[in-house]
């Protein structure tokens, strides 16, 4: 792609300024850090997934030489639930459980000992007295009569209902008239849809370093996406003043979500605050599957109503999501998505989150639309086959617009939702040939993207390069985007910018890397600081001239007399005004802080080709093409990669990917060989194509682009199995027993 | 119980350490001598993230005991660049942006690298099967596939 455009540095692709580091090995990710004198930490886990514990003993274990602390629940102040979004008392609950263990390998009791093997040992050393309770493994478990509740006596959000439940809150969106609405419908469809819990699968497992100084300061480097966030949690969880606390974001391999919030970190300060040396805790992928992540497993019903035409007239929708030990699903995200990228005069929406014996779900990328989706958009392939009509000129006829109202309050402003339609359309892959036994499935996808609260700062050197500081950790490559951002600004070469990822001590706050955010919000934040600096550089430029600073401009890194001025002289770098910055009033910083508002709603639609094998079930993608309104990319090699890594999850989603527990509650697949994520050899290439209506709230136009991709994919490859086999897959993943399954019913005319 | 000494060559240079009886390789990069380049995504040979080359052959360094490379040549990913001179397959993952958080990477770098050694000129589809033991969860393969054989491509010539 060329680079038409009116910039020097967006839209072009530069090496990463953490490239190096990250191809020779060198990069330092949340497990590399140690300490002379380091203890290893290791956890007790539960091995019933709900139980009350009755009795727990640590004192063989304290005994054991080698072992310098153990701590459990007991040592951890019992906290209120707090104001925010994230119930501290769960989270604490979560971290060390406290009365009753709510999942199979939740968390109870730590060791840290000289060595890891040594902490292993301590752990069997603690003796625990459990009272088994009846497991609580799905929806179906959770809402039938009688069901065994996992958090008594608590009453749920915006529900009523009589007696005890294992719901937690209730939402519901509606507008115009449904019942008018469906009775305006020439044909009405109903269907009931079902997706498994899946891990975000990221392949660096949680690793945290902690260190406690005898003044009682602490320091943690943790793999996170968020350093504040785990300075937050650790000092309300232990009770700390928490600028007593200093976190240091590691590299981090891969969250999706995921590390957006505390397992170890709290517990390896508490060890280290404990044995006065430094801890660390590293999880292994099996603790990774059974006690972090995962995404939710759900329930979703969709009736919807339309004319002969396509022409949607009311859509209804029933949404029940796993929320896991604790509630907190992304119902309520779920439920906003579902009907977002239509516009449909009448709809209702309610949403349910659920507990069960499940690990606390987490985020997962676009959390809780790609599972909305899949219903959604299996639900409008149905209607454009039964209506005979283009599966994209159905969702076209039916596209939100600027203007068009969400379920949930807003209108939208500019957004690209046709236009990845019609580059759908257009594309050759939609026109391609397909071979016998293959199918094509398409599906748009739609995440509102996230803005909150980002600040940057800036240091000119005296060589005429920027310092680029945030607090945010660099997931997928936000270095370089932000560094082009500033680049832009000052007319600087993108290489004279060098970007740090700070701790919290020395970083501006910054909200954490997530919601598709950084490059949007905190680039906001560039682009203002950026601006402060120029306006610095000019007043310098009007002190050298002796002139006013309204009388000097700013041009292509360079300060000038403006023409107005009538001035003459020869233009500054800003290099030259760096290397005079102590004659002229001293050093240069800049630092701009803000509330990002208007991310700009992302909108992908998706192609997908597949060839199912009937003797085996296996589904191979043959062709998979990506389209997406990104705003405008700053970095077009990363909102690819982004579009690329999103579809590549999602078919792994709607391929292979589910949690299998036993009739204990136990997990049966914690790991990557029978959790089996897609490999190189399971993917084609995956095509992509940008669009870029630009975001009108945001100087350059970006939207967010790191989740939109995931949302689509599932319905994409269910529609393309449809069109392969003319099977309707209602439950992901579509593995090859399930889908053998169903192809034996269709045979035997059950379905059809 | 008692450590083995244990005396190899790491990535051109003699090395000797101590390990105990059941320590991995992957262990004693990391914790003993502190070469830290190669990941532990699984310790289960699942991932890929510990790629080293053991007298030229690929393996998972967490599912080798340290012992048992006595008299080896180990390669990890800190010996692929020479000095300040980027592999051309390092170079070309740069160039091709083919990573996002990067923790895949040192093993891709070190499995490309065994490939392009015996293969100079594999296919697409070759690269995809050579790679099926390296998880990567961020990019979906395609930038990657496309890294190692553009380096193929400058390897030859
Ligand atoms: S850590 Fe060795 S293969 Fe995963
Ligand atoms: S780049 Fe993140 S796992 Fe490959």
């Amino acid at each position: 792609m060329t680079n038409e455009s009116k910039y020097r540095f967006v839209g072009t692709r530069p090496l990463r300024h953490d490239g190096v580091d990250k191809v020779t090995g060198r990069a330092q990710f949340g497990a590399d850090f140690a300490l002379p004198d380091m203890l290893w930490g290791r956890t007790l886990r539960s091995p019933h997934a709900h139980a009350r514990i009755l009795r727990m003993d640590t004192h063989r274990a304290r005994a054991l030489p080698g072992v310098a602390a153990v701590v459990t629940a007991a040592d951890l102040p019992e906290v209120e639930p707090g104001p925010g979004p994230v119930n501290l008392r769960d989270l604490s609950c979560n971290v060390l459980a406290r009365n009753k263990v709510l999942y199979h390998g939740h968390a109870l009791a730590a060791v840290a000992a000289t060595t890891e093997a040594l902490a292993a040992e301590a752990l069997e050393l603690i003796e625990v007295e459990y009272e088994p309770l009846p497991p609580v493994l799905s929806l179906d478990d959770a809402l039938a009569p009688g069901a065994a509740i996992l958090h008594e006596g608590r009453a749920p959000k915006r529900y009523k209902v009589s007696g005890p439940t294992n719901v937690a809150a209730r939402c519901e969106f509606s507008r115009g008239d449904l019942t008018r609405g469906f009775a305006e419908a020439d044909l009405l469809l109903k269907r009931s849809f079902r997706t498994q819990t899946v891990h975000q699968g990221y392949i660096e497992p949680h690793a945290v370093l902690a260190q406690t100084g005898a003044d009682g300061r602490s320091t943690l480097w943790c793999c996170t996406q968020g350093a504040f966030m785990v300075r937050h949690y650790c000092s309300a969880l232990l009770g700390l003043d928490s600028a007593k606390l200093r976190v240091v974001p590691s590299e981090i391999g891969g969250g999706f979500g995921g590390k957006t919030t505390v397992y170890q970190e709290p517990v390896a300060l508490l060890l280290s605050r404990v044995s006065g040396r430094p801890v660390k805790m590293v999880m292994s992928r099996e603790e990774v599957f059974r006690a972090t992540g995962p995404g939710c497993a759900t329930r979703v019903e969709v009736k919807l109503g339309a004319r002969r035409d396509g022409t949607l007239t009311a859509a209804r929708a029933s949404l029940w999501y796993e929320a896991g030990a604790f509630p907190g699903s992304p119902v309520e995200p779920g439920a906003m998505c579902i009907f977002a990228p239509y516009r449909i005069e009448n709809l209702f929406i309610e949403g349910f989150d659920v507990c069960c014996n499940k690990p606390k779900t987490t985020a997962y990328r676009a959390p809780g639309a790609p599972q909305a989706a899949f219903a959604m958009e299996s639900l409008l392939d149905e209607l454009a086959q039964v209506l005979k009509l283009d599966p994209l000129e159905l969702r076209s006829r039916n596209a939100a617009q600027k203007g068009d109202q969400l379920a949930y309050g807003p209108r939208f402003k500019e957004i690209g939702l046709t236009e990845t339609l019609s580059k759908a359309r257009e594309h050759p892959h939609y026109k391609a040939p397909l071979e016998a036994g293959c199918g094509r499935g398409v599906a748009v996808g739609f995440w509102f993207n996230a803005g909150m609260n980002s600040s940057a700062t800036l240091h000119l050197g005296g060589d005429g390069g920027v310092s680029l500081v945030t607090g945010n950790p660099d997931i997928g490559g936000s270095r370089a985007s932000l560094a082009m951002l500033c680049a832009e600004e000052l007319g600087i070469e993108v290489e004279r910018v060098r970007p740090v990822v700070a701790d919290t001590d020395t970083a501006p706050y910054t909200d954490l890397t997530g919601g598709s955010r950084v490059t949007f919000a905190t680039g906001m934040a560039v682009v203002e600081a950026s601006r402060k600096l120029v306006a610095e550089l000019c007043a310098r430029a009007a002190r050298i001239w002796d002139c006013e600073p309204a009388q000097v401009t700013f041009h292509e890194g360079r300060c000038l007399p403006t023409a107005a001025s009538g001035l003459d002289h020869s233009p500054l770098s800003v290099a030259e005004l760096a290397a005079r910055m102590a004659q002229t009033g001293g050093p240069i910083n800049a630092q701009a802080q803000l509330t990002a508002r208007g991310p700009g709603p992302g909108f992908a639609t998706h192609i997908c080709d597949v060839r199912v094998d009937p003797e085996t079930g296996r589904v191979e993608v043959l062709r998979y093409t990506a389209i997406q309104d990104a705003g405008r990319a700053i970095h077009p090699s990363y909102v690819e990669g982004q579009m690329q890594g999103g579809a590549a999850q999602g078919i792994g989603w709607a391929l292979n990917e589910e949690y299998l527990y036993d009739e204990n509650g136990a997990l049966e697949n914690a790991g990557f060989l029978d959790y089996r994520i897609p490999v190189a050899s399971d993917l084609p290439m995956i095509d992509t194509v940008l669009v870029e209506v630009p975001n009108p709230t945001h100087p350059y136009g970006v939207r967010g682009v790191g989740e939109t991709p995931i949302v689509a994919p599932l319905a994409a490859v269910a529609n393309a199995v449809r069109a392969a086999t003319g099977v309707r897959m209602t439950e992901l993943p579509i593995s090859p027993p399930r889908l053998l399954a169903a192809l034996g019913l269709k045979q035997n005319g059950g379905a059809r | 119980m008692a450590k083995h000494l244990v005396q190899t060559r790491l990535n051109g240079e003699p090395v000797e350490f101590l390990c105990d009886p059941h320590a991995t390789l992957l262990d004693a990069l990391r914790n003993t001598l502190q070469r830290t380049g190669a990941k532990e995504g699984c310790a289960s040979g699942d991932c890929g993230a510990c790629s080293v080359l053991l007298d030229g052959r690929l393996v998972c360094a967490c599912l080798v005991l340290a012992a048992e490379v006595e008299g080896c040549e180990v390669t990890s990913v800190e010996g692929v660049a020479q000095a300040a001179q980027l592999h051309p397959i390092q170079q070309k993952l740069l160039e091709h942006a083919a990573l996002q958080c990067g923790v895949c990477t040192p093993g891709i770098v070190v499995a490309a690298k065994a490939l392009l050694d015996r293969n100079p000129d594999p296919s697409e589809r070759e690269v995809r099967y050579w790679l099926a033991g390296n998880l990567c969860r961020c990019t979906g393969y395609d930038k990657i596939i496309r890294a190692i054989l553009d380096a193929a491509a400058e390897l030859r010539g």
